[in-house]
């Protein structure tokens, strides 16, 4: 029982696990280290599949990707080219899935996969809607309403006339708090900052910068007029801001696909 | 060539779903024809997805039809061709969990049944080498892997889902002997659940549903491979819901 098959052939994947090995067998690599070597379209390609492949994984979990991990685990040697395979890669997420890869942190090079694609009717229909979406879609409005940033206490206060206490595990959303304040973190739709100069030490949340480029501010007054069963329009002010968004960047896709 | 919008919003979905069964590939087709405003013909489902699986074979992806073992239903899913690896596990689980997979996926392969005992795969997390599995753990693992739909659970013997088979196709291939995988003579497709020949000697095994499709036409039962008699009732079967499919 301890062993596995002898039969079973198991050679492929320790090639693949050991780095030296399979560096070894590569005898091309020591000239892209050195960048001497111009790289074959195959070599670009295999790479750029890679990348995709990397990407949409992470995307399952709507996690953003560093451009550091990219480069330790998927270019390898090849990250001289990064920014060609990257292209290959931003180009086959636009003309084949619909997708864009959008830089949401210049500084340190994060980049997430958005949605060119409108959310329409009928998607729900097909697509299972998940419910961890309409927690997240409160809180957002919950923030976007009150100015963009908000003490955590107004939001734990609010879930709670929801019948979702943070202190109790939900039946479908688990452990509320972690998924707030890390999962959704995490995935960048939220920020959850300390405040400076608070004993004990206290939280505050805003929109994170997943949030900022994939959800239209006139979505999120779409969704509370729905919750209220009430028209935008009624919150003047920020109907303006958010249709004004909206006219300023047509073009700009605002929802994900993963949920 | 980009692919127009309704071929790209229809993997979208299917990046979702995973696997969606006939029914539901057709009214997909159809929304994403009629949202986009594309030319939609009802029965071009096939061509449809042709069109898809050309853009996504250079990525090593593809939309691929398999029929289930149990009643011949036709299944849709997304999967990567060139996955020697689980890598679409890789996110979800640990590395412990994902040898526990592995051994179970040992297990079922070796067995006649396609089968493996909760008994069995609860022994082997103990000897884990990357890490031990505690009883209730490799318990709670099991419901997920469940949940997940990459397992199916029945009487406590679990076997591969068609999800799984599926997406592990090229993973199972790659890993195992020609002796350990068995295919199905009539659809060629990796076989679990199936009937095998009573000769000895001759090595056919057939779905189910496909030895149906195979014998509806045929005065008298013989095995395509040795034309011994087919030894195994074959009739119609009954369309069984019972499989859970996300
Ligand atoms: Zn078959
Ligand atoms: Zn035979």
């Amino acid at each position: 029982m301890t062993h596995r098959k002898s039969s079973a052939k198991r050679s492929a994947s320790v090639m693949e696990e050991d780095d030296d090995d399979s560096r070894l067998t590569q005898p091309s690599t020591s000239q892209v280290q050195k960048g001497t070597e111009k790289l074959t379209k195959a070599q670009i390609d295999e790479k750029t599949t890679e990348l995709v492949q990397y990407f949409l994984v992470k995307d399952q979990k709507k996690l953003p990707v560093r451009r550091a991990e990219i480069v330790k685990n998927v270019l390898k040697e090849y990250k001289n080219v990064f920014q060609e395979i990257m292209n290959g890669a931003q180009q086959r997420f636009e003309q084949v899935f619909g997708l864009k890869v959008v830089e949401i942190d210049a500084k340190n090079h994060v980049y997430i996969l958005i949605n060119k694609l409108e959310p329409v009717e009928g998607d729900q229909r097909i697509n299972s809607s998940n419910p961890k979406t309409g927690l997240l879609f409160v809180i957002l409005s919950l923030v976007y309403m009150k100015g963009g940033v908000i003490p955590e206490g107004l939001v734990w206060n609010t879930l709670k006339k929801m019948q979702v206490d943070p202190g109790e595990k939900h039946q479908e959303f688990g452990d509320v708090k972690k998924l707030v304040t890390d999962e959704f973190v995490r995935q960048r739709y939220l920020e959850y900052t300390k405040i400076p100069h608070t004993e004990p030490v206290k939280y505050e949340f805003s929109w994170g910068q997943r949030a900022e480029v994939e959800i239209s501010k006139l979505k999120i007054l779409k969704f509370l007029g729905e919750l209220h069963n009430q028209d935008p329009q009624r919150w003047s002010q920020q109907y303006k801001e958010a249709t004004g968004q909206a006219s300023a960047s047509m073009s700009q896709p605002s929802t994900s696909t993963q949920r | 060539m980009a692919l127009g919008e309704g071929h790209q919003r229809f993997i979208q979905t299917m990046m979702v779903r995973g696997i969606v069964n006939e029914q539901d590939a057709k009214t997909l087709h159809r929304h994403c024809c009629e949202v986009h405003r594309e030319h939609y013909v009802s029965d071009k489902l096939e061509e449809f997805i042709q069109v898809i699986n050309s853009k996504l074979e250079p990525m090593n992806m593809r939309i691929r039809t398999r029929s289930s073992e149990d009643d011949g239903t036709q299944y849709f899913a997304l999967v990567n061709t060139a996955n020697t690896e689980l890598t679409r596990m890789s996110s979800d689980y640990a590395d412990n969990e994902l040898e526990l997979f592995r051994r179970t996926l040992d297990l079922i392969m070796t067995s006649d049944s396609s089968t493996a005992s909760s008994t069995d795969i609860l022994n082997s997390a103990d000897s884990l080498q990357t890490r031990k599995l505690t009883k209730s753990a490799a318990e709670c693992l099991l419901k997920r892997l469940v949940f997940d739909d990459w397992l199916v659970e029945k009487r406590g013997d679990y076997s591969l889902s068609t999800r799984c088979v599926m997406e592990m196709e090229p993973y199972i291939r790659t890993m195992y002997d020609e002796e350990q995988v068995k295919v199905c003579s009539v659809c060629h497709c990796l076989a679990f659940k199936c009937q095998i020949c009573a000769n000895p000697l001759c090595t056919v095994k057939i779905h189910y549903p496909c030895a149906v499709k195979y014998f509806k036409k045929k005065p008298i039962q013989k095995c395509p491979g040795c034309s011994e008699l087919w030894p195994n009732k074959v009739r119609e079967c009954r369309q069984s819901g019972s499989q859970r499919h996300r």
